[in-house]
Formats: C-alpha cells, structure tokens, sequence
C-alpha cells in the first residue's frame, strides 16, 4: 500500500468510499477510533468529509495526554519545584494545565524539566547528572508502557539510584470494556490502535464481539488503511457479525509482541486507575511491583501537591467517551484554544479538540 | 493580573512567535515600515531602494549535517534580504561567546561564514563581539544584519498576493528541521538527511531580473511552509489552497517524520524559497529555478483564491480538503 503512486491512492480512495455509502444506504453507524493518532490522521487525510454523513466517525479515550487526570500534572509540577529535581517528559505533557499551573510555565520559572523522546533519554539523564533525581513521567498506553519498563530494568541492572518513574500508564481494553458497560457511548464499531495491537495483538479485545457484540478493525495510519477499516467494519456489520479484524497486517502480527509484553509483566501489574474525565477504572492502569518500587517517584520523594481543581465548564469527559462532539463544547474556539488550551484534550498533537480545531472543523468552509 | 512568562514556544516561528510581535513589539516600535510585515525592511534613502534584515542564530547544535551555525548566520541573513526582492551586499556579523568556548570550533564557525558568504558574494563589513560568563549562553550566539539593492523594476511584498497567482516553491521541505534534529537527538534515521541550509540570493536575481512581476518572495524557516503561506494570506486578505500530491517531501523526511509524529510543512527549511507569480509567467519561472542547484525540484504547489480570506487549505492524496493552520508553539513529539 505505502509504493502506491498518488493516481493509484486516489482510485483506491474513491473505491472505498463509494463502498462504504453503498453498505451504508440509508442507515446510520457511530464508529469510534479509540487512538489519538488515528483522530489526526482522518483530520489530516480529510476523510471525514468523504464519508456519508450517516458514517459518522467519533473519537474516543485514546490520546495518552488527555486522558492523564489533573491530579498526575499536580504532582509532577510539585516535583518540579523542588530544586534537587529534574524532570524528563515527552513533549507534549508541558503545556497540559493543571489547577494552577503548567509544565512550560514552570519550565519559563526555572525548574529544570527536559524534553525527551524516549524513558532511556530520561535514564541517561540520570546518568549523565548524579547529583539531580530524575523523574520521567511515564504517560502512555501499551505502547510506551514497555519502554518506560525497560529502563526500570537497565536502571536496576546499571544499579542507577537517581532515576525515578512518575507512572499514569493506562491500558486500552479495560477503557472499551468501560465505555461499552455504561451504554451511552452509542457504538457501532471501533477503528482499534494500530501502535498499541502491535504490543498486545488481537487477543485483548475479543470480549467486544463476544461479550457486547460489537465488530471491531486494528487500524494502520495511512488514509486508505483508514478507509479500508471502515469499509471492513461496514461489511461486518451490514453481514450481521461481529469479530475483531486485522486491517494492518503489515506491522500487527496477532499475538502481538511477547517480548514487550513480558517486560512489562516483570516490572508492571495492572491496577485501578483515574482517567480524567471518564472516573475510575477497574484494572486499567499500571503500578510498579514490590521489587521495583525503589524506582517510584511517589514512593521515594516526598512532596506536598495542591488541591486538584478541575477546569470550569471544562467538557473533555464527554468528548473522550464520544458523547460530545468538540465544536458542541461552549469553550471550543474560544476560551479554549490551542494558544491557551482549558481541558487536555486541546493541548495534545491528539487530543480531539486540538485536532478538530486544527484542522478546521467548524471554521473552514469551502 | 495573572503573571506571564516567555516561554520557549514564543521562539517556534509560529503563532505564538506572531502574537509576541504583534502585542509586544509592534505596539512599541509601530511605523509604516515595520508594518510591511516582510522578512526585511524595504527602504527608499535618497531615491536608492534598499532591503535590510536581522536575524539571530541559537541553534543547539552548532555543527549539523550539512551545515553550522556560521553558514546558518549568513545565509539566513542573506536570504531574508533577497526575499526583500533585493541584491544582499553587506552583512554585519555580532558574536556573544560563553567563557570556555574552544577557539577551535570560533575558527571553524568563522571560516565557514567566509565560505558562505563568498558564495553568496557579500561582505561582512562590521560586527561586534562580546564574551560572557560560562553558563550565560550556550557556546555561541550569532547576529548578522544585511543590506542589499532592491531590484530596479520589482516590487515584492508579502501583501502583493493575488487570486489566480500560482505559487512555486523550489525544493523538498524539512530537510534543515530534521538534520539538526537528528543530530541534536542522536536519532539515526535509515537514510541520512542533510540541511539545505544555502544562499538563495542567484536564485532570486535570476527569476526577478526575467520576471520582475514577480509578487511574493518568501523563505519558509521557522515555522515551515504551513505558517509562511498563513503570514502571507493574512498580510494579502486571500485565501491560498495547496495540492498535497504536488508539495516535494523526500522519503527519509517523512518516515522520520511519521516516526516522530512531526508534520513536515511546519518544519524549518534553510534553503527553499516560495514564489507568487502571475499564471502567465510561470512556466519561465519555473523553467529558470529548475536549472539552479538551489531550485531544481522546484514545482507548482497550489494557488490564491477568493475565499476562505486569510487562511490556507489544503487538498489531500486522497481528495479531502482541510484547514492547514499556522503552527501553534514548537512541533512536539508523540508519545505513541
């Protein structure tokens, strides 16, 4: 699919498109792609607008960013005050507000916070200045999840006594199972994410067909992988089954990646977690075992965080379960915009809002 | 009054850098040459047209593929001067050096802006340099201010955009962002990717000197294409609508970038140049900058239109169209 020239992707676009009104016909389907990748990609693609209107594409809880609770950035901007700290942080956690603050606003103040790439760039911060704790605050799914474990492990291994993980890892399935429980997300079909299937395969998500009977597609990224998915969720559901498909073959081989997943298995076990704006969540976060506890920020560190206050009128709970769209959000475009985002999900390169806004849902007419 | 504090992201060339100038520093400084809004002032002293620009180099790390902060200092200036629609002539060149900084990398910084500025065939006439205690900067910071003679014939602005111009840009984009990236990052794509950090100043004489209708000149550094093309449909009060298929990326640019999560039209280039001409004229534009080193892939990207005023879209591979808004802050990478 990647060799194919521009004419060959526009036919096979314009195929799948005028298969997917087909199966549609006058019917209307809710589809949710759960990863925040896969949210710009159909901005970025303008797929939205070549899908029927009765195809209707919605976004769910899959931006790392937005679904990581308020109290998370309180606390890690309270480490970062203390000046025996630094920080080590992906990119786009430093402009997600907490109650009071941010991460850059911190940063312009003189903490010492660094942007990384990767949990080793944080373990060879560590290495590289003895004398800071390091701190990396490990956000993600199953995809970043094993590596923030890996270098757990090399720091055990190293015998590295300055490097600490502030952990909000989240896991996918537990968060579907959560959404279709309560029974107002509406779901026809999900759009699943292509980078998290390929850590934990097909396996994890078959309780959605067998235990809510809803189809579901592992998604690649391209737009005509996205098209496709759709087209395969269609043809499940206009055919009355339901079953978890492997659109993107290519990368996602169906008992996903043992080895990640055993690495994060020996540092990692599943716990209850706090999703912002979703609530708790039974066994959908990770903690670190006993054994390597030493590397827990929280644990090891003492410090005082504010009160948590959340956003007012801040609607990214019912964005992330799909219950709103973000141009029905009374602050979308104006009190919260990319420039000074009031809820996360306008501050990640993910989040929905940011991605509708940015790609000009709502104020791009032509 | 809540408290505000610069932030890295007011330096991104985007949004943020947009609203700093247009809240803090216009206000200050307002008048009408300023408020051309160009990346050079455009003079008239004593009947003679003149083009005049500054610019300061931060660039971490100093020494990248393809280039260094020396050849970046003066070519960036002679760039923004040529995009001015003129001929650059003199540079000046001001160095702030951190206590420590080995005299082995100042002689490679400065033979370097010698080459460069021999190839681009400017003097560097005046400077100053100041030296402050370690940690007050990181090794070396640069400013070079140029001069030049505008183009008899020519009048090029970023508000000359018109509906039915067509819009040229010479080259593939990201080439510049991701060099120093890679480098700064130590991430090692499959295929190596060198900056396009030159002087476009031949490139820019020998299309104006045959096409002296030639409206908008611009460089799309900080920023990228995405946020340069914004400036000038808000500058001109038009709308712009590009072709995705049509906008040169090279492979390695864009796997790394599908890697990183970055877009490559907001990504800094030091060496392509984006051109507004009548429909009319483009071919000879176009058949000009194609027999150039610095403009040999150049091609049609898109064109101005009535409507949406002031914003830009974008047609994509697979037929959709979408916003393609001015970046907000620095491009960041995902985290998955």
């Amino acid at each position: 699919m990647l060799q194919m020239n521009n004419e060959e992707i526009r036919k096979a676009a314009d195929f799948f498109t005028h298969e997917i009104a087909k199966l549609a016909g006058d019917k209307s389907f809710r589809l949710m792609e759960v990863c925040g990748t896969h949210t710009v990609a159909i901005f970025k693609a303008g797929i939205r607008q070549l899908l029927p209107e009765n195809v209707q594409l919605v976004s769910g809880p899959g931006c790392p960013v937005c679904v990581t609770p308020n109290e998370y950035l309180d606390t890690a901007i309270a480490f970062s005050r203390k000046s025996d700290v630094m920080i080590a942080t992906f990119g786009d956690m430093l402009k997600v507000p907490g109650s009071s603050s941010t991460l850059a606003a911190e940063k312009a103040q003189g903490a010492d916070i660094r942007i990384v790439y990767s949990s080793l760039e944080g373990l060879e911060l560590a290495k590289r200045y003895p004398d800071k704790k390091v701190i990396f605050l490990a956000v993600g799914f199953e995809t970043t999840a094993p590596t923030a474990a890996a270098a757990i492990l090399m720091a055990e291994a190293e015998k590295v006594a300055n490097f600490y993980v502030l952990s909000s890892h989240k896991l996918v399935p537990p968060a579907l199972r959560a959404l279709l429980s309560s029974g107002d997300s509406k779901v026809h079909g999900f759009l699943l994410p292509g980078h998290v299937s390929a850590m934990i395969g097909l396996t994890p998500y078959e309780f959605l067909s067998k235990e809510y009977n809803t189809p579901a597609v592992v998604a690649g990224f391209e737009p005509l992988d996205i098209l496709q998915s759709v087209y395969m969720l269609l043809r499940q559901l206009d055919c009355g089954v339901a079953k978890v498909e492997n659109q993107y073959r290519r990368i996602v081989p169906k008992e996903g990646n043992p080895a990640a997943c055993e690495v994060l298995s020996t540092v990692y076990q599943a716990a209850d977690a706090q999703w912002r704006g979703i609530g708790h969540l039974k066994n959908s976060g990770l903690v670190m075992r006993e054994k390597y506890q030493k590397f827990d920020a929280l644990l090891n560190i003492p410090v005082t965080v504010e009160e948590t206050k959340e956003a007012k009128g801040c609607q990214c709970g019912s964005v992330l379960r799909g219950l709103m769209l973000p141009t029905s959000c009374p602050l979308f475009g104006k009190t919260c915009k990319p420039e000074h985002p009031v809820g996360s999900c306008m501050v990640s390169i993910e989040g929905t809002c940011a991605a509708w806004y940015k790609y000009g849902a709502g104020r791009w007419q032509v | 009054m809540k408290k505000d504090y610069v932030q890295l992201a007011h330096g991104s060339g985007g949004k943020l850098s947009h609203d700093l100038v247009k809240n803090v520093m216009w206000p200050a400084f307002a008048n009408e040459i300023l408020g051309q809004m160009d990346d050079g002032a455009q003079l008239d002293m004593n009947g003679c047209r003149l083009a005049f620009s500054t610019d300061s180099y931060v660039v971490k790390p100093l020494f990248f593929s393809g280039g260094d902060i020396g050849k970046l200092a003066v070519c960036g200036t002679v760039n923004d001067v040529a995009m001015s629609g003129a001929i650059p002539l003199y540079l000046s060149a001001g160095f702030i050096l951190e206590e420590g900084f080995p005299m082995e990398s100042l002689q490679r910084i400065v033979a370097s802006m010698q080459r460069a500025a021999a190839e681009a065939g400017v003097k560097i006439v005046t400077g100053d340099t100041k030296v402050v205690e370690k940690g007050a900067v990181d090794g070396i910071y640069i400013n070079t201010a140029g001069i030049g003679s505008i183009i008899d014939g020519t009048n090029v602005s970023g508000s000359n955009a018109k509906v039915g111009q067509d819009i040229i840009l010479s080259g593939y984009l990201g080439d510049h962002a991701l060099a120093v990236m890679s480098e700064r990052h130590g991430l090692q794509f499959p295929q190596s990717v060198v900056s396009d950090c030159a002087p476009l100043n031949g490139l820019v004489k020998s299309i104006l000197t045959a096409v002296p209708t030639i409206a908008v000149l611009r460089d799309p550094t900080r920023g990228g294409l995405a946020t340069t093309l914004n400036e000038i449909a808000l500058q001109s009060q038009v709308g712009i609508m590009l072709e995705e298929s049509s906008i040169p990326i090279s492979p390695a640019v864009q796997a790394a970038c599908d890697i990183l999560g970055f877009d490559p039209l907001y990504l800094a280039n030091e060496g392509k140049m984006i051109v507004f001409v009548e429909h009319e004229c483009t071919r000879q534009v176009l058949d000009i900058m194609q027999q150039h080193v610095y403009g040999r892939e150049a091609r049609v990207i898109g064109k101005v239109v009535k409507e949406p005023n002031g914003q830009v879209g974008l047609r994509t591979n697979i037929g959709g169209v979408r916003l393609l808004d001015m970046l907000v802050g620095d491009q960041l990478p995902r985290i998955c």
